[in-house]
């Protein structure tokens, strides 16, 4: 404890110079606007910093780069709930109920729920990361193939069982989803599948581009529809700040929400959207009003939007203790940080601790920087919502065709942002919802090919999914969530709660 | 007498040109394409270059990250960009392999670029799980062939600089291993730390931090000398195999570049290499920039074509291919 506490001494001594002080602000306001952008994502621009943050210490880069990311993660929510433009995989979690707040008038509770969530959220973390880095890091690599394909089943069976609506539908979503998740090279043959010889999509779909389209522009589709209707909707803004009773619903959420995330944002690869979606499906199992949920229910904002946060934090874990990448934005601060001389591994703890602990210490300050800059900007993000349609509209599109293209600079890229802006609409209108597509999207290429390295690994024997412990725990949780869906008793009051919109 | 007389002065008009165009060169930023994703060793190496090469330059080299098709559509982008020197490939050992890895290829590997030069040479490493039980290269060879039923070799995907030294390494050692394939080097490694597949051969760039800490076994180092990040681990011949095998990276314009331009830009990269900052970030990634004589459009010409003679019998007696 004294240890842990000189360490964070330690940190607070390096993040509270007045130049890490404001290159960690420099960094988060960056973050912010280009979160705030649809498409436009971290790792670009973290990308395009690298040559400039060679001239800094390696501390003061790292705070202003950790700075972008969890500043974007902030910024990401704010357009995902003001215009359903979710630009990170976890903040499509945050559309689905913080959207439907903004329309009832309720953008200023939903968006300083997201600030509050992710302060908390943020907070905690940190010191998760500060007291359990090393064994968390030793727990996320007992996660071989198996254990993963078996998290990422449970993982999808709670988005059908759970979803809003009918099964067959959220059935049919997740499937849709997963097989266009396939498009692209096989890994393991190299031949690539349903790319009719085109060779730009051989890498396969842009994550950005599809969630982008799916949900944001075919939001704008079914806005431009009926404009009268939507200025209508919008104009009456009831209130910024949550209320009293806001704030009592939010106080759980936010604290589980905060504690799945830290766990889930270790593993490498899905964690922090596997966390946003396992927030989501909690809160709307023990909530005593689930169908509120899909309708503006502050609980689904303020728990996905913690857990989003938790998760981003903690995915620095096997970075900094084990120099491996959990998410592409990971990579681009491990080239940082090759950059500067430092080689990520679990010898930077040891050998720069002032790095190590500066960066840990700046998270937090960070945090609070975000806060007290994204209150006071709620009411102007919310009085952008009075802007006239047709001015904001090709705005929005612009932004999003050009933060979907700069990420692969491949043109195939805007020709999915428009034809899953199209299809999204066409499913918004058979009451599909676009959530389980894109959890299946993202999660069933990784599904596949967990499975199939298993099976490498087992050379062709199924039993390792059972034998292994922690695999057969998450199997077994997967079939008593099925059992639940598809027992009669349950099943009827599972209808009785989310009877099916029409 | 009169034609030649023409000739001639075509040919000084177009030297003349060649030469003012190429003192004006360049009058504007570079786009240096990288065909990986930003923060890989490749990415990282364009970064280090393309400022050094700049500040020589006297205009800023902007990296483009396309991506794609294990290298290929950002080298085609370049093969159809302007001649004009003004976009460039940064690309690896990948523009010889894919040469045979790819049977269908939207450029004619020797004939759409014209070379500036390599870059560096990035060795390679065989590493092994932290239990698994051998302590050097032969007591690797002896454990494989032992368990040749159960024994599992990472790689980052078919074509990666981690498939081509495991297929070296299997017609070394005359076995055949199972390969397991990840998408890219991370969550290789992840799986390497938990004892979850076996072995894996690969850039220094990645193996470097885990060698140093011991979190890996280390078992041998391409180079042909040891390295200095990692003075223990022993070289393929010091173990008695002949094993010698590096990651080149080169610098290419599209075929047609002006060869003042060309030249130009030459002159560019071996200022870069020269640099004692560029020396010291590509020490970071354990490598070492490439010699003035390197750094020449004729040595990386060269280079690709002993290259793909090279690896054209493994590719093919593995028939493995990308497309």
């Amino acid at each position: 404890m004294e240890d842990l506490l000189g360490n964070l001494g330690l940190g607070m001594s390096v993040a509270l110079t007045g130049y890490n002080i404001l290159f960690c602000f420099l960094g988060v306001l960056l973050g912010t606007l280009i979160g705030v952008l649809p498409g436009v994502g971290p790792v670009a621009t973290i990308a395009m910093l690298l040559p400039i943050t060679v001239e800094f210490s390696p501390a003061t880069a790292m705070i202003m780069l950790a700075g972008i990311y969890y500043g974007a993660q902030y910024g990401g929510s704010t357009t995902a709930i003001l215009m359903n433009m979710p630009g990170e995989p976890s903040s499509s979690v945050t559309a689905i109920d913080g959207y439907k707040m903004a329309r009832k008038g309720r953008a200023g509770p939903a968006l300083a729920t997201a600030a509050l969530g992710s302060f908390f959220a943020g907070t905690v973390a940190t010191f998760v990361i500060a007291v359990f880095a090393p064994p968390l890091a030793r727990y996320a690599l007992k996660f071989g193939p198996p254990e993963y394909f078996s998290l990422m089943l449970l993982g999808l069976i709670c988005a059908v069982a759970l979803a809003h609506g009918s099964v067959i539908k959220a059935l049919g979503m997740v499937i849709l989803g997963l097989l266009f998740g396939l498009i692209g090279a096989d890994l393991f043959s190299g031949m690539n599948r349903f790319t009719f010889g085109i060779r730009e999509l051989s890498d396969g779909l842009n994550f950005a581009a599809v969630a982008v389209g799916i949900f944001g522009i075919a939001e704008i589709l079914r806005n431009l529809e009926n404009e009268r209707e939507r200025d209508a909707v919008i104009t009456k803004v009831t209130g910024l700040m949550p209320t009293k009773d806001d704030l009592k619903r939010i106080v759980w959420p936010i604290l589980r929400g905060t504690g799945l995330g830290s766990l889930l944002g270790v593993l490498p690869g899905g964690g922090s959207i596997l966390a946003a979606f396992a927030a989501y499906t909690v809160e709307k199992r023990i909530s005593k009003t689930p169908e509120e949920f899909g309708q503006g229910a502050i609980e689904g904002v303020a728990g996905p939007e913690s857990a989003n946060n938790a998760g981003a934090q903690t995915s620095f874990i096997p970075l900094l203790t084990l120099g491996v990448p959990a998410n592409p934005v990971m990579a681009v601060m491990m080239g940082a940080m090759i950059l500067q001389g430092i080689i990520p591994g679990p010898a930077v703890i040891t050998r720069n601790p002032d790095l190590f602990w500066g960066v840990i210490a700046s998270m937090w300050i960070g945090n609070a920087m975000l806060v007290i800059l994204n209150l006071p900007l709620i009411g102007l993000w919310v009085r952008l919502l009075t802007i006239p349609y047709y001015v904001l509209f090709p705005a929005i599109i612009a932004f999003a065709a050009i933060g979907s293209y700069s990420i692969a600079s491949n043109e195939y890229d805007l020709y999915a942002l428009a034809l899953f802006g199209a299809l999204g609409y066409v499913l918004v209108r058979l009451g599909c919802e676009p959530a389980p597509f894109l959890l299946g999207f993202v999660l069933g290429p990784q599904m596949e090919e967990h499975l199939r390295r298993a099976l490498i690994i087992s050379r062709g024997d199924w039993s390792v999914f059972m034998t292994r412990p922690l695999s057969a725990t998450l199997v077994a949780a997967a079939a008593v969530v099925l059992l639940i869906v598809f027992v009669p008793q349950v099943a009827k009051k599972r209808r009785a709660v989310f009877q099916e919109e029409t | 007498m009169k034609r030649s007389l023409v000739a001639a002065v075509i040919a000084g008009v177009s030297l003349v040109a060649s030469t003012a165009y190429a003192q004006q060169f360049p009058a504007r930023a570079i786009t240096l394409i990288v065909p990986f994703a930003a923060g890989g060793p490749t990415d990282t190496v364009a970064r280090v270059l393309g400022e050094a090469m700049g500040r020589d330059l006297g205009q800023q080299v902007v990296i483009e990250n396309v991506v794609g098709a294990g290298g290929t559509t950002g080298a085609a982008r370049v093969a159809n960009a302007a001649k004009d020197g003004y976009t460039l490939l940064l690309w690896h050992i990948g523009m010889a392999t894919s040469d045979t890895l790819y049977r269908r290829l939207p450029y004619q590997t020797l004939t759409s670029f014209a070379p500036i030069g390599l870059v560096t040479e990035v060795p390679m490493t065989i590493i092994g799980r932290p239990r698994l039980p051998a302590a050097d290269l032969n007591g690797l060879v002896d454990y494989v062939k032992k368990n040749a039923a159960t024994v599992t070799m990472a790689n980052a995907g078919v074509g990666s600089a981690s498939h081509l030294c495991g297929m070296l390494f299997m017609s070394q050692i005359q076995q055949a291993v199972t390969t397991v394939p990840y998408p890219g080097t991370g969550p290789a490694m992840t799986d390497i730390l938990g004892d979850q597949v076996d072995f894996m051969c690969d850039q220094t760039t990645t193996t470097t931090p885990q060698i140093q800490t011991g979190s890996v076994k280390a078992f041998l180092v391409t180079s042909a000398d040891r390295l200095d990040q990692i003075p223990n681990v022993r070289t393929a011949k010091e173990q008695g195999m002949n094993f010698e095998l590096g990651i080149w990276h080169g610098v290419w314009a599209p075929s047609g570049t002006p060869p003042a331009v060309v030249e130009r830009l030459t002159r560019a990269l071996q200022f870069a290499l020269a640099e004692r900052p560029v020396a010291q970030r590509f020490a970071a990634l354990a490598t070492a920039p490439s010699t003035k004589e390197e750094a020449t459009p004729a040595a990386l010409d060269a280079k690709v074509k002993s290259e793909i003679a090279r690896w054209k019998p493994l590719i093919q007696a593995a028939g493995v291919y990308a497309d």
